[in-house]
């Protein structure tokens, strides 16, 4: 039994660790387990209950549409977030009572602080992001479906197989305590030879194969899939960040996985690639982590400029200003952002003079994104600013998002660098931009697109109350930290002896409760939502008097997005279209459209592995085998395969586009004064469109 | 972006809407051999920095054995130029005889490469160059490992495009295959060259 199950025994069973030998730190790690466990047995039995499973299997898990691959994507991003902001919660918990020690273990504390940052970076940013250009790319640029629909599908199986692996170490062993760079040797062999850092290393290839097959299909798709005319320089501002994040992860997740792998070589095999003795450098792993990690700030961080791009024009009413600018700072910043990676680590030894070479590269990034800014300081100036929902979230962002920017900055310098590093300083700055950057920008690009995906709006009062309660909750519990960082609280340490750091950490606490209320928030939102829906549906599909592509659709599209392929012959097609007075055109004829079948590929390599991942974290090599060799016997026998198209007859189209377009016939225009009231049906009147 | 545009020459595909498809993957499989070269290249880079890291243990000199890498080169060389006239047969040849005549000779002589290389291995492995001794021998096994790693997956994709010419015969969906298993084959010849001068020459120069 024991070599059945590599090293995997009994008492890794976290889940009656609590029954065993009770105290506070127990039984934070065995609730979780059993929230983990549990949460997962109601989703099933829910499921069964409702009688789900056979729509579940074919509706979503084999189904290759763009479009719901990307709303699976962020339900995953949005599971794999309660955790990581119920970690956060009990993080600042601790911190509050950490004068002279905390209710945690040290080991736990440092587990959550692992656990926490791997959660949030891979597992809630990427699924965000990736979620939100697997839904946007092929409507925005005029497409079908992706160039690779099932290697998309492949790759949200294996982002899922990561995520999987990551909550089976809350109940199953314990994850690796090494922050989420898990930089050895601290995570080698020598040091940490327990499951966590295989874990770790797993989670992070397997899913990272994924995010670099989604940056391929990505890039390949915008390259090569956009409708005629869409020149580049035509393509909507989000596309343009979609395509330099997805050449971001086609470039920088190498790195990662060459790292990962060597460390699982080390640790496994006993190779010297990071270890202490013998020839290992552990600063290769430094820097080859850090090539990756500091592109992964931008490859999280660009579709959120992309996002905040279209919410300015569309909620401002006006043409982005400056979009050649736009696309230049979001070029270069891809560009530079493989010049800067040495600033994670100045104080490890290099000469001053690579250290000022990265500064001055990591001062020089600041001046794109500078330039962004003032782009959409320029696109709101005089424009006609509806204040809702989103541009809450809009308001929130440039205050906050500037401030982080700055601390950025202030980073830079190599000088600053070394009195502030490893301080809660870091903590601060890195939160101050991922959270009103990449976050508000998801949840604001939520608020918008969430009426084309599901065709009702979401409840704007609720909207508008969470999206405050994200904005003082972020600015209670992370600026004090830039303080207490300035007065010398190590980032990461259990436990502080300075009585003056303990009202600022009160105040972090309270601002971790405002922020899991936003965040009950947004399902409480989603609830008023769900249960208004008919006063809040817009199946006409333009609610907001969109300007590009994916607004010229029924809300939701149909599964082949457009009846034709539309022709484009300028920026912001769709804005131009209605500011002709000739927008929703009836195609001349209708066509058969091919889409591609279903499949349950995804499934399947999610499976497989999960097993090898699995098999590897507990040595159960039998069980990793099998999974490689299942997955090549399986994709040798799909290559000998036909996989037939699914042919949509043109009858078929031609009968969904005809009841579109009467519908808007008889649809009356709705101006934006009007926007959020029940008359909204997805029919914008073009009362303040700037077309040109 | 009209089809005509798009229609990839080195094929001769047949003209029944593959086209457009076949520029889509081998484009695709293009990006993907720009993000594996990253990969290869930074494998080359953690080498470049652990030469020197031999930790008293066996050095370039005791693992380079010239003769045997002059021979692996011309096998991996010679297969490369194989499969080149198995794609020009597939372009101007409707018989699949002549493509698969060439795709065995090409997959034979990488055959005879990989266990040449396994000789090689099996000389560290009898000298104590074993991969656990320094970081050095962790590097030089890891880069010339994933290299012969990547021979072996090129190998047992010859064997499914065989079984496809056979079952399927030249179809436009296995003229692509072929193609892009041509990429990664001669992509696997440049990485070669990089590993045959930076590794083993430039080791005993």
């Amino acid at each position: 039994m024991n070599n059945l199950l590599g090293r995997l025994t009994w008492d890794d069973v976290k889940l009656f660790e609590v029954f065993e030998e009770f105290s506070i730190d127990s039984a934070v790690a065995s609730g979780a387990a059993w929230v983990a466990v549990l949460g997962l047995v109601a989703v099933l039995a829910w499921i069964t209950l409702a009688r789900r499973w056979v729509w579940l299997w074919r509706e979503w898990l084999t189904s290759v549409d763009h479009k719901k691959i990307g709303i699976m994507y962020i339900i995953l991003g949005f599971v794999m977030m309660a955790r990581g902001i119920a970690e956060g919660v009990v993080m600042r918990t601790h911190q509050a009572t950490a004068l002279d020690g905390g209710f945690l273990s040290n080991h736990h504390w440092a587990e959550l602080f692992s656990t926490h940052g791997t959660v949030m970076i891979f597992f809630v940013g990427m699924p965000f992001i990736t979620g939100f250009m697997n839904y946007l790319i092929p409507l925005q640029i005029g497409a079908r479906d992706m160039a690779f629909p099932l290697l998309n599908q492949v790759s949200l199986g294996l982002t899922t197989t990561g995520a999987i692996l990551v909550m089976a170490s809350l109940v199953l062993g314990a994850f690796e305590t090494g922050g989420w760079t898990a930089y050895p040797p601290f995570t080698g062999a020598d040091f940490d030879p327990g499951p966590g850092p295989d874990y770790w290393i797993w989670a992070i290839v397997l899913s990272g194969f994924g995010s670099m097959f989604s940056g391929l299909n990505f890039a390949v798709t915008i390259y090569k899939m956009r409708a005629p005319g869409m020149h580049y320089l035509r393509m909507p501002v989000f596309c343009w960040t979609a395509l330099c994040t997805s050449i971001l992860l086609v470039f920088a997740l190498p790195p990662l996985t060459v790292a990962g792998l060597m460390q699982a070589l080390d640790r496994v095999a006993g190779f010297h690639f990071f270890t202490n003795d013998l020839g290992g450098n552990m600063m290769n792993y430094a820097n080859l982590f850090w090539m990756f990690g500091h592109p992964e700030v931008y490859i999280l961080i660009l579709p959120a400029y992309g996002i905040f791009s279209e919410l300015t024009s569309t909620f401002a009413a006006k043409r982005l200003y400056g979009y050649t600018s736009l696309v230049l700072a979001t070029m270069s910043i891809a560009v530079i952002s493989f010049c800067v990676w040495l600033h994670h680590f100045f104080t490890m030894g290099q000469s001053p003079t690579i250290n000022v070479a990265f500064g001055i590269a990591t001062a020089i990034i600041a001046i794109p994104t500078g330039v962004k800014v003032y782009v959409w300081m320029a696109t709101l100036w005089r424009g006609r600013i509806r204040m809702t929902t989103p541009m809450v979230y809009m308001a929130g962002f440039f205050i906050l998002f500037t401030i982080g920017g700055f601390s950025g900055i202030i980073l830079a310098n190599p000088a600053i660098n070394w009195q502030v590093h490893n301080t809660q300083f870091i903590v601060a700055h890195f939160h101050n931009v991922l959270l009103p950057g990449l976050i508000f920008g998801i949840f604001a690009g939520i608020h918008i697109w969430f009426p084309k995906a599901f065709g009702f709006r979401l409840d704007e009062r609720a909207g508008t109350i969470t999206a405050v309660l994200w904005i003082v909750g972020f600015a209670m519990t992370f600026l004090p930290l830039y303080v207490v960082g300035l007065m010398g609280y190590p980032r990461r340490s259990a436990a502080f002896a300075d009585p003056a750091f303990l009202p600022y950490m009160i105040v972090c606490l309270l601002g971790a409760f405002v922020l899991l209320a936003a965040f009950a928030g947004l399902f409480v939102t989603l609830w008023i939502s769900i249960r208004n829906r008919e006063a809040l549906l817009v199946p006409l599909g333009d609610p907001w008097d969109g300007r590009t592509l994916e607004w010229a659709t029924p809300a939701p599209p149909p599964h082949w997005n457009f009846p034709v392929i539309p022709e484009v012959n300028a920026r912001d097609a769709f804005a131009r279209e209605k500011a002709e007075g000739k927008p929703y055109v009836v195609p001349q004829e209708y066509r058969d459209i091919h889409m591609p079948p279903n499949t349950s590929s995804g499934f399947w390599v999610m499976l497989a592995t999960t097993g090898f991942g699995f098999g590897m974290t507990w040595h159960i090599w039998w069980l990793a085998v099998a999974s490689v060799i299942s997955i090549l016997v399986w994709y040798f026998i799909h290559s000998f395969r036909d996989h037939p198209e699914v042919v949509i007859p043109a009858v078929e189209v031609r009968r969904v586009n005809q009841a579109w377009i009467e519908a808007i016939d008889l649809g009356k225009p709705i101006t934006r004064d009007h926007e959020t009231g029940t008359k909204n049906r997805g029919y914008a009147a073009t009362d303040m469109v700037i077309a040109s | 972006m009209s089809t005509q545009e798009n229609i990839h020459p080195g094929m001769n595909l047949g003209y029944e809407g593959e086209t457009h498809v076949a520029e889509l993957k081998v484009f695709g499989f293009w990006v993907f051999l720009m993000s594996d070269l990253v990969t290869f290249g930074l494998v080359f880079a953690i080498f470049g920095t652990m030469v020197g890291a031999t930790a008293g243990g066996p050095g370039p000199e005791d693992v380079t054995n010239l003769r045997s890498v002059a021979l692996q080169t011309a096998l991996l060389l010679g297969s490369s130029f194989a499969f080149s006239w198995a794609s020009l047969s597939m372009k101007y040849h409707e018989t699949r005889l002549r493509t698969l005549g060439w795709l065995a000779i090409a997959a034979t002589s990488a055959l005879c490469f990989l266990i040449v290389e396994f000789l090689d291995f099996r000389h560290w492995l009898e000298i104590g160059a074993v991969p656990q001794r320094s970081g050095y021998l962790s590097a030089l096994w890891a880069l010339v490992g994933l290299h012969g790693l990547h021979v072996f997956a090129g190998l047992l994709w010859m064997a499914a495009m065989t079984g496809q010419i056979i079952v399927f015969g030249l179809t436009d969906i296995v003229k692509s295959r072929v193609t892009r298993m041509g990429l990664y084959w001669h992509f696997l010849d440049i990485v070669w060259v990089g590993i045959f001068s930076m590794v083993f020459l430039a080791g005993v120069a």
